[in-house]
């Protein structure tokens, strides 16, 4: 025995580390069919990775302080070496994250991945999600510019619209009567520990659900339900190396776009980084036109779309949140036998392309100015964006499924 | 060990009251960590009342300061604005009369304020904490024929009269909060000390 092989014995005496590698990946098994869609799950993973050592190093030159925070922001762009790079890698990565995140979720709903046996994949992915953007909230107030200041200001006000204790509960956030130091302090600890300690925690449970029940595919076919003489599944393969290398194609395209954002338009016109962030952060001046970044302002036109009730401004603060909420209940609200949209009928794929239309729409109302023909056109794809969930247990019964086949296809 | 004659309902009552004298302990421990997220002694001390000169403020400007770290607003109105006031139709207000409490008792009427040329006013929209643009002039292209001057928020839309009483069918609930001030002469004012209390 070698003393590699001997080490390796040692370790595996006291901790299952053969095991778990064989467990996750040389003998995970998973369907052979994973097609595009499913480069979005790894990509997730490569930019939280990424994500935690920019921030990583980020944290060595911010200061989360409101009268030095701005200017460290600038010292990390101007003075210190590669700052800029680091800087940039995060404040891309976090749409980056998003991008990634919003194609992966649109594969499950393609292919009914949140369906019966991964109910718990799905639920734990939307927790997920929902820390990712209190992430990204949190981290976009860090750089103390005038949209990090004003976006913080009309979010945590919407705690404010709570009935009756709505008030005290937007300052016991704010830990002031403004957004202050209080504020960006408390927001840094969540941005820098709170919040990625349980993004990783959520991570893991999604991911030791996922390999439990078995990757998902794009036939909606259960693949452990035909194994072979030696008890794998037959439409199966190893994860590593299959598709661990597969990924790494993926990995290097999706880098392809994320270099030429980086070194080309790290601001993406706006959409990446607001002109308006490049301004101190002024308690005395909101800026003419506030917009939330991109991948909040599909639930901000919902926000702006409803009406309030009498005084209360609650019913958009409902309205928003219950747009997430939906997306939670998706495993209990889809009634049809098939998975797949490949074998699902015209109704779905008529209110699936409904849904993307009018989250895409909304994504783009929200950043435009409120009132008239907009305010309409949020309304009404408000509406649309809801029918695609309250309707769902009925169009996904009465909707004609085509037969799934027994095996995974290859087209 | 032998589990004959165990008795299980003990066991379950001993857990059960293990569990429900850890909860409350956790309770207990748990208010340090919920009140410090309440504003600081330092915070709460930043409330200090502000005094303000006006002198210097010309009929028809805003000025700022910033009291609790919100931005106050001063406005010297013209008599032609406090004529507006008084034309301003009833039905295109939500609170004509301010009858929701946004403002110390000692404020009242039309104009909302303790010397008529004088709007003292909290400069955050009560939707959303947005900071209102003021829009002095009369029958601005965006904002339509029948403005006279006001306040209009650049985030949701809402928009205010030159009393900081807002317009009906916006997303601003209120009208904007008056704080409490006191003028100390005819051309300093206190803003946070209530009017007579000083």
């Amino acid at each position: 025995m070698s003393m590699l092989e001997k080490t390796l014995g040692w370790v595996d005496d006291r901790f299952p580390l053969t095991k778990m590698w064989k467990e996750h990946l040389s003998e995970y098994y998973a369907p052979k069919n994973f097609n595009f869609w499913y480069f979005f799950g790894s990509l997730a993973l490569l930019v939280l990775v990424m994500q935690i050592l920019t921030g990583i190093w980020l944290t060595m030159s911010y200061k989360p302080d409101e009268g030095l925070a701005f200017a460290s922001v600038e010292f990390i762009m101007r003075d210190v070496e590669w700052g800029w790079l680091i800087r940039y890698l995060h404040s891309t990565g976090a749409s980056a994250f998003f991008v990634v995140v919003y194609l992966h979720m649109f594969r499950g709903l393609m292919y009914g991945s949140y369906k019966k046996p991964r109910e718990l994949i799905w639920l734990f992915g939307m927790f997920i999600y929902l820390a990712l953007m209190a992430e990204a909230f949190m981290g976009y107030l860090l750089p103390w510019g005038q949209m990090s200041y004003w976006g913080a200001q009309v979010i945590v006000s919407l705690f404010g619209a709570v009935p009756f204790v709505g008030g005290e509960l937007a300052t016991w956030i704010r830990g002031d009567f403004v957004i202050g130091d209080a504020t960006l302090n408390r927001f840094f600890a969540f941005h820098v520990i709170a919040l990625p300690v349980v993004l990783l925690g959520l991570v893991v449970a999604h991911i030791i659900a996922l390999h439990e029940v078995g990757s998902n595919n794009p036939d909606g076919v259960e693949i452990k339900k035909n194994k072979g003489a030696d008890g794998k599944p037959v439409d199966g393969i190893p994860f590593h190396p299959y598709y661990s290398v597969k990924d790494i194609v993926g990995v290097i395209v999706f880098l392809f776009f994320f270099a030429a954002v980086i070194f080309f338009a790290p601001e993406l016109g706006g959409w990446f980084l607001e002109k308006d962030n490049f301004v101190p952060a002024n308690p005395l001046k909101t800026p003419d036109h506030i917009v939330p970044l991109w991948y909040f302002t599909p639930f901000y036109a919902i926000l702006r779309a409803v009406p309030p009730i009498g005084v209360s401004q609650f019913p958009g603060v409902v309205a928003m949140g219950m747009a997430i909420v939906m997306l939670f209940l998706l495993p209990w609200l889809d009634r049809s036998p098939v998975k797949s949209i490949r074998y699902r009928g015209v109704i779905y794929k008529f209110f699936l392309a409904v849904f993307v239309i009018s989250f895409i729409v909304l994504g783009w109302l929200g950043t435009q100015p409120a009132g008239g023909i907009y305010l309409i056109l949020s309304q009404i794809f408000s509406i649309t964006y809801f029918l695609f969930f309250i309707l769902m247990p009925w169009y996904t019964k009465i909707d004609k499924t085509k037969p799934v086949p027994e095996r995974v296809t290859s087209k | 060990m032998s589990t004959d004659g165990v008795d299980n309902s003990k066991r379950r009552f001993l857990t059960a009251a293990t569990a429900a004298v850890g909860a409350v302990g956790a309770g207990f421990v748990a208010v340090p960590f919920l009140k410090s997220w309440s504003p600081s002694a330092a915070a709460k001390a930043a409330g200090a009342p502000v005094e303000v000169d006006i002198s210097k403020l010309q009929p028809g400007q805003l000025m700022r300061v910033l009291w609790q770290k919100k931005p106050v607003w001063i406005v010297h109105r013209t008599d032609k604005n406090l004529e507006d006031l008084k034309a301003m139709p009833d039905a295109e207000l939500a609170d004509p009369n301010s009858e929701i409490p946004q403002q110390p008792d000692y404020i009242k009427g039309i104009n909302r304020s303790l010397n008529d040329k004088y709007l003292v006013a909290i400069g955050l929209c009560t939707h959303l904490g947005c900071s209102p643009t003021y829009r002095p002039e009369v029958a601005p292209e965006d904002l339509g024929a029948d403005w006279n001057g006001g306040f209009y928020c650049p985030c949701h839309g809402s928009k205010f009269d030159l009393s900081g009483r807002v317009y009906a069918g916006v997303p601003a609930p209120t009208n904007l909060i008056i704080p409490p001030y006191t003028y100390t002469s005819d051309t300093h004012l206190i803003v946070g000390v209530d009017e007579g209390a000083a």
